[in-house]
């Protein structure tokens, strides 16, 4: 068996007229975090749906542990989805269950424990964020960083074999966002899943990760560990990294000359 | 020309595509395993949320229909001295038109337009996309217990408001106007039958029960996640439900009491 | 203790809507099932002209309601109307001399056929007819008659 948790060939996937993703080929290695940089828009939250199978590709196969996902019946991916975690950019915790049983809810659907193991998971996962104390408090009472540690308790509770992180810094103040970050690292190590961050926060997420690729409409345009990346020689790589407003990534959207459009010609 | 013609074609495909994609979800609802795993907790909060949210308006207006059917009937009935033919006036219109479509009407405003921008917004903040990913069918979990809730809440709604409006009938007829509660009554209950007239009624509720909340289910599971897309989905549920239900009634009128 | 007073309020939903249909049903019907379903027999009468009657009309004694009639048609022969009518089963009172006649409830009420029971000792039975029969009145015929009777007085 390969060393990699997920492999994508080829993978195009377009919307309407607009091509999102132009025949990406991807390794995920297997235990490590690999993250996926890009400006807004260049599809990577496109990518995660392709992998979590909420989106079929047009072309293209994606590979998880060896089974092509993209071919699979929608019954036989639900059996699948429990190997799987995924962390929302908004949380999604469920709005109508408090966070103890937004936790506990993929335990009672996947598993038959006792009542009283259900509650030592739960309480062991929340313990691990830091929510334990606020197990019995619904959604809606929790700050922005609090749900997405909820939701990141409840993406782990079944010990996936996979985590998906869907821009897990973006709007989140310094110390959650560090928090955060040695949350992922922790449980890495921990349980040693295969994580997946996509991201456009760089300094954070770059301190984590082991493998990077950089994507650009719909294409990798850099690839590698994070020193030999952030060192690359490529133009685009560089602009976006380094927040460059010009670069190949033009400031202005398409336009006629300026001159002419503001009608001073004549004078 | 031709661009307009064009445009025709693509509206009616879309309307089609509409159609087989609200098919779809209800297929994918109603059919396979009931799973008990969830329990009767869920169909029961639905119930909740779609029935006892909506009898305060239903009972309101029922009442006010009521009282207004009873005042208009009696102005006209009094000038061929036919007064006493009120409550068969009342009871009629309520039990095979007014009742089961108004409250229908008032359905698609309250819980119609609540359930659609409730699975919008879930939609908006992925919930539904997490439930995928944790190995839920949304479709089974959030559609079914809300379609069962709304077709078991119609029929109900329909009922109390027929019965809160021939009160209310009763409360201006009988109490203000004077007529005779006797003949009140017996008018009624000679006229209205209970197969053609009752029964009618109740189907009625329930069909349009199973359109509205098909409607609304699938409107909120169509918006685009975006805070306009929910609302744009909301506005649709109440249109398009409303318009269903009468061209619903309008069908079942007929079939129902036309000439055969 | 949250979902113990949904589970409450439900159940006091569904009770309120079988306590609505009660109340149609047997409060604003009266419960008067379709007739098909009470224990009928059947009677026929012929008249000369129906004017008005219809199927489903009441047909009483004595301003009581015994039962409905259920066909109306013509017969080609003698070129009448027929009334089938159904009578309840516990109706056993209706002489063979009886009168039938179509009357109208009020000036602008419905039409029903009326029966006025004789003294013979013969009863109806199922499938008979009867045989006295008032036609209805007609009322642009009154009004033509009165109006040239009143022309010939002149």
């Amino acid at each position: 068996m390969s060393t990699n948790c997920v492999e994508l060939r080829g993978l195009t996937f377009s919307r309407g007229q607009r091509v999102i993703l132009d025949s990406l080929d991807i390794d995920i290695p297997r235990g490590k975090i690999t993250a996926i940089l890009g400006p807004s828009g260049c599809g990577k939250t496109t990518l995660l749906r392709l992998i979590g199978s909420q989106l079929r590709p047009d072309q293209g196969s994606i590979l998880f542990e060896g089974t092509d996902i993209s071919r699979l019946r929608r019954q036989e991916l639900f059996v699948l989805r429990e190997r799987m975690g995924m962390l929302f950019q908004s949380g999604a915790l469920f709005t109508d269950l408090s966070v103890f049983e937004n936790v506990a809810f993929p335990l009672r659907l996947h598993t038959d424990l006792p009542e009283s193991m259900i509650r030592d998971l739960v309480l062991i996962k929340l313990h691990a964020v830091g929510l334990r104390g606020a197990r019995d408090l619904m959604p809606a009472e929790l700050s922005g960083g609090m749900s997405r540690r909820a939701a990141l308790a409840r993406a782990i509770i079944l010990d996936p074999e996979l985590i998906m992180y869907d821009e897990p810094f973006v709007g989140q103040d310094p110390i959650f966002a560090g928090v955060l970050r040695d949350l992922i690292k922790r449980i890495n190590e921990a349980m040693g899943c295969t994580c997946i961050i996509v991201s456009h926060d760089i300094a954070e997420t770059v301190s984590i990760s082991d493998y990077m690729y950089v994507l650009s409409e719909g294409r990798i345009i850099g690839q590698g560990a994070p020193d030999a990346v952030m060192n690359s020689d490529d133009a685009r790589v560089r602009q976006f990294l380094q927040g460059l407003p010009d670069g190949p990534v033009p400031f202005h959207y398409p336009a006629p000359d300026y001159r002419s459009d503001l009608q001073l010609e004549e004078m | 020309m031709l661009s307009y013609l064009q445009r025709l074609g693509r509206t009616g495909l879309d309307v089609a595509a509409g159609f087989g994609r609200a098919g779809i979800l209800l297929a994918q609802a109603v059919w396979g395993p009931i799973d008990w795993r969830y329990g009767p907790g869920l169909l029961l909060r639905q119930l909740h949320f779609v029935g006892v949210y909506s009898l305060i308006i239903i009972v309101v207006s029922g009442v006010l229909i009521g009282m207004v059917l009873a005042l208009q009937g009696y102005t006209v009935l009094v000038r061929f001295g036919a007064e006493s033919a009120l409550g068969q006036m009342v009871s009629l219109t309520l039990l095979r038109e007014l009742g089961p479509v108004v409250a229908a009407l008032l359905f698609a405003g309250r819980a119609g337009s609540a359930l659609t921008a409730e699975i919008g917004l879930m939609k908006t903040t992925e919930q539904l996309a997490a439930m995928e990913m944790i190995g839920v069918d949304p479709l089974r979990r959030v559609a079914r217990p809300r379609l069962l809730a709304g077709i078991i809440a119609m029929p109900i709604l329909a009922q109390v408001f027929n019965m809160v409006a021939i009160l209310g009938a009763v409360g201006v007829g009988v109490s203000w106007l004077g007529v005779d509660a006797g003949s009140f009554w017996s008018n009624m209950q000679q006229s209205v039958e209970l197969g053609e007239d009752v029964m009618n009624g109740v189907i009625k509720a329930f069909a349009f029960g199973v359109v509205v909340t098909w409607i609304a289910v699938f409107e909120g599971f169509d918006a685009e996640p975006t805070p306009e897309g929910i609302s744009t989905a909301t506005t649709r549920t109440v249109v398009y439900s409303s318009l269903a239900v009468l061209a619903m009634d309008f069908l079942l009128t007929a079939i129902m009491f036309g000439v055969d | 203790m949250q979902s113990r007073s949904i589970e409450i309020s439900v159940g006091a939903f569904i009770l309120l809507g079988i306590v609505a249909l009660s109340f149609l049903v047997i409060q604003v019907s009266g419960l008067t099932f379709a007739d098909a379903r009470r224990d009928t027999y059947q009677l026929s009468a012929q008249f000369n002209t129906v004017a008005g009657l219809a199927p489903r009309a009441k047909v009483m004694v004595a301003g009581v309601t015994i039962g409905r009639v259920t066909e109306i048609h013509i017969d080609p022969v003698s070129v009448r109307a027929v009334v089938d009518m159904a009578i309840d089963k516990n109706v056993d009172y209706l002489t063979a001399d009886s009168i039938a006649s179509i009357k109208t409830a009020g000036v602008l009420g419905e039409q029903y056929v009326s029966i006025a029971v004789g003294a013979s000792e013969d009863i109806l039975k199922g499938g008979d007819r009867i045989r006295d029969t008032q036609s209805a009145m007609i009322l642009e015929d009154l009004i033509g008659k009165f109006v040239t009777n009143f022309g010939d007085k002149k």
